[in-house]
């Protein structure tokens, strides 16, 4: 038999005004168990924390219950006074009379009604409660950031600065990611790939990082502090250590009509290629696809230019297997596929482009060298339309677009309206907004620049239609503040495409069992208070997979995400929660239904030999559960039909004997 | 029409037509992309967000119920799926079940009658402008 105190906190006169503390304190006395209870002021302080000390001495103690806050709020205060006590942590309860009764209640006396049940489910629960203790597991000191875009980069490079090797793997020939793509970037206009390369530089450089480019993880195992993974290395057909990025092979190759992507296939390289310019590692690759040597046997003109003897026709994928402590996904975005928009003419018309498109238009190092042309005749526009939300705010069932908005459209477009005026002042520059959204940091300054200073049209209502006619673009607004429809004749439509997740993203996040949205952008562990963590322990979030964002909220996120990672990794073993789910191998008739529904892939079965009453053995399929995994959400618990899992700490009959108490 | 009267009509035009005009983020893409617009007097933005405020006198008043073509352009396109059309339809149907509005009487055909006319075109006459 347990020897139970109660100790009713006031919370000064938070609890006490609604909830009579001491009449609660002299209904729990009779309980089973229950040797001493007692009120206090503010059970918290250090005179409240002594007087428990105390009271456990005194009466040999074997349980609290704590009457006060939210566990949320001082849980692991009173176990930490337990400890002190020389009681185990977990055998403390809590009732939570604060949040629960005085704050929700006005009337005094239903109030103290519902804390006297509270603190009699947690005495039956804390009568049922046994010692628990927390296992530990080594933490590999090594960690694994998968996206090499600009947050990917910076996660990376603050965990390397704190002195821990980090493996970067990027799916692309390069890392840099979308901002490489990039021409200036707002609300400064400082030029994109003048901050991101010395960044990229700086990743190539660092001792610390191993850049893994052209690659893909396929398996992820283990837990947090002990991941192990397999990376699967994609061949390039060229040696990496030796390629000096030279591009002699670029310029030689035959092959001269592969859509560049980088681009986004405005333009055309060789099979064998260097992304750009300022590409890391700058290290050329060969589209095989293309290449007429890796599909018949025919050429090898960049085999015969290299000096260096880099290129390899038979190289194959490579399969690198790692441990690591920690994982960033760094997945990042793409603009939605914009095919179902035929009310733009975006398939219909080369000179309605996307705004990642007038990106590379606008980039000097873009197809056009920067000069703003049509794609269709390469003629300067005079009109220039840009459309808002194209598959942003949609509605949830709607056929087409997102529900969410993208973010970042406003401002970029109020960029490249700005651009196109200050560079072709003679444009005619409309913007067709539904709400233009300027939180931020000098945000707002840059959109009335954009209207005040240069001159661009701002027209509140969307584009109905676009239609393609002759050499112009009839574009069909509404102008809702003029309450008029409007016709104009563009030369250059510029559609601000939503973003979407990656769609890498879905199947990693089911490698590394961390949970999604509906809309594929990773969930965080609490929306405000751990932005940057993953529900699964071990995996951490960085930029725009786990929503939109622009580049300065994508950087500060991925140190953020970083300093998670240094913090897990400077330590050397891991307290594991005790509170995890346990399977009765007796009962267990391993019918995989916790397996299905455990969101952390904590279980595992195995064969084990069972001695039978008849004195024979059998082989038996049974459910193990993995301490260091298993968060302790409890699933398995309820998904089991033959009530063979249980939860340390929730046992169903702890449960059922809270419930017993309440309804009694 | 009464408070009680226009409080009824609204509920009434929103139960025909389906149509939730709370859903509407007012980004005015379907007068963007009416072709009747300058027919209107009110154009389909304006009916969502009327009814929306309870103004339906005007809307039922208006010529404007009957320029709509029902081409659905604006149902297709709207992104919030509001579907102004079958607003505006509502709207017209509530005020053909409306005591004296009556434009024409099946005895007034025989007289407008067209050689050409399809006979479509007729009964969907009749069942727009009788009550």
């Amino acid at each position: 038999m347990q020897r139970i105190g109660v100790f009713v906190c006031w919370c000064g006169s938070n609890i006490a005004a609604t909830v009579d503390v001491q009449r609660v304190a002299d209904a729990v006395r009779s309980e089973p168990g229950v040797v001493f209870s007692v009120d206090y002021q503010y059970m918290c302080s250090q005179a409240g924390q002594s007087m428990i000390v105390d009271a456990v001495k005194e009466h040999q103690l074997t349980g609290l219950v704590i009457c006060s806050c939210s566990p949320r709020m001082h849980e692991s205060t009173f176990r930490k006074t337990a400890q002190l006590a020389g009681i185990n942590p977990y055998m403390v309860e809590i009732a939570n009379i604060r949040e629960q009764c005085s704050w929700v209640h006005k009337d005094i006396f239903i109030g103290t009604q519902k804390a006297i049940t509270l603190a009699k489910a947690a005495i039956a629960k804390v009568n049922l409660n046994t010692p628990l203790t927390s296992g530990e597991s080594k933490v590999t000191k090594r960690a694994l950031v998968i996206g090499g875009g600009i947050a990917g980069i910076q996660s990376a490079l603050d965990i390397a600065d704190a002195g821990f090797p980090v493996d970067l793997v990027e799916k692309e020939a390069t890392i840099g990611g979308k901002m490489a793509q990039l021409d200036k970037t707002f609300p400064t206009l400082d030029c994109a790939a003048c901050i991101l390369t010395p960044k990229m530089v700086d990743v190539a450089q660092h001792e610390n990082i191993r850049i893994i480019s052209h690659a893909q993880v396929e398996e992820v195992g283990g837990f947090v502090g002990n991941f192990h993974v397999k990376i699967r290395k994609k061949a390039r057909f060229v040696d990496e250590s030796i390629c000096t990025g030279c591009g002699l092979c670029t310029e030689k190759c035959p092959q001269k009509k592969v859509p560049n992507a980088f681009n986004l296939n405005m333009d055309h390289h060789r099979a064998i290629y260097i992304p750009f310019a300022q590409a890391v590692p700058k290290v050329a690759i060969i589209d095989p696809d293309y290449c007429s040597m890796l599909k018949n046997g025919k050429c090898g003109v960049c085999a015969k230019v290299c000096s260096v003897g880099a290129i390899d026709y038979q190289q194959k994928d490579e399969i690198i297997e790692e441990d690591y402590g920690a994982i960033v996904t760094a997945t990042g975005y793409n603009p939605i596929s914009l095919e179902k928009y035929d009310e733009y003419a975006y398939s219909l018309s080369k000179d309605v482009i996307t705004s990642l498109e007038f990106e590379r238009l606008t980039n000097a190092a873009g197809p056009t060298q920067g000069h703003l042309i049509r794609p269709s005749d390469g003629k300067q526009p005079h009109t220039i339309v840009f459309v808002q939300c194209v598959g942003s705010r949609c509605a949830a069932n709607a056929e087409k677009g997102k529900e969410y908005c993208s973010k970042i459209c406003c401002m970029y477009t109020a960029k490249h309206a700005m651009l196109v005026r200050d560079k072709y002042p003679d444009t005619e520059v409309y913007v067709f907004y539904i709400d233009v959204r300027t939180p931020g940091k000098s945000f707002d300054e840059f959109y009335r620049r954009a209207v005040e200073e240069y001159g661009v049209h701002y027209i509140k209502g969307m584009v109905g239609k676009v239609i393609p006619e002759g050499n112009t673009l009839k574009v069909q607004a509404s102008d809702l503040l003029m309450n008029k429809q409007l016709h104009i004749d563009a030369d250059l439509v510029v559609l601000a495409a939503a973003i979407e997740p990656d769609r890498s993203a879905r199947p990693l996040a089911t490698m590394l069992t961390a949970s999604m949205d509906t809309n594929d952008f990773f969930t965080e562990a609490h929306p405000k208070l751990r932005p940057v963590e993953s529900p699964t322990a071990g995996i951490f979030l960085s930029g725009t997979c786990q929503g939109p964002k622009d580049i300065p909220e994508t950087v500060s996120q991925a140190s953020a995400a970083a300093a998670k990672v240094i913090g897990l990794l400077c330590k050397n073993t891991l307290k594991g929660n005790p509170c995890v789910a346990v399977s009765d191998e007796m009962m267990c008739n391993g019918c995989s239904s916790c397996a299905n529904v455990c969101p952390y892939g904590a279980i595992t079965y195995e064969s084990k030999e069972f001695r039978m009453p008849d004195r024979t053995t059998r082989m038996r399929r049974v459910a193990k559960v993995n301490p260091a995994v298993c968060q302790g959400c409890g699933c398995c618990t309820v998904a089991c039909p033959s009530g063979a899992m249980d939860l340390d700490g929730f046992k169903n009959q702890q449960i059922m004997a809270e419930v017993d108490a309440i309804c009694k | 029409m009464e408070k009680n009267d226009i409080q009824n009509t609204v509920k009434e035009i929103i139960r025909i037509s389906g149509v939730n005009p709370k859903k509407c983020i007012k980004c005015g893409k379907c007068s963007g992309t009416c072709p009747a617009y300058d027919e209107m007097e009110y154009h389909p933005h304006q009916f969502v967000s009327m009814v929306d405020m309870g103004d339906i006198e005007p809307l039922l008043e208006s010529p404007s119920i009957f320029k709509c073509l029902s081409c659905m352009a604006c149902v297709d396109r709207c992104p919030r799926g509001v579907e102004p059309a079958k607003l505006i339809e509502a709207i017209r149907s509530v005020k053909q079940r409306m005591q004296g509005s009556n434009h024409m009487k099946p005895d007034d055909i025989p007289a407008l009658l067209d050689e050409e006319l399809p006979q479509q075109a007729i009964v969907s006459a009749l069942r727009k402008y009788m009550k």
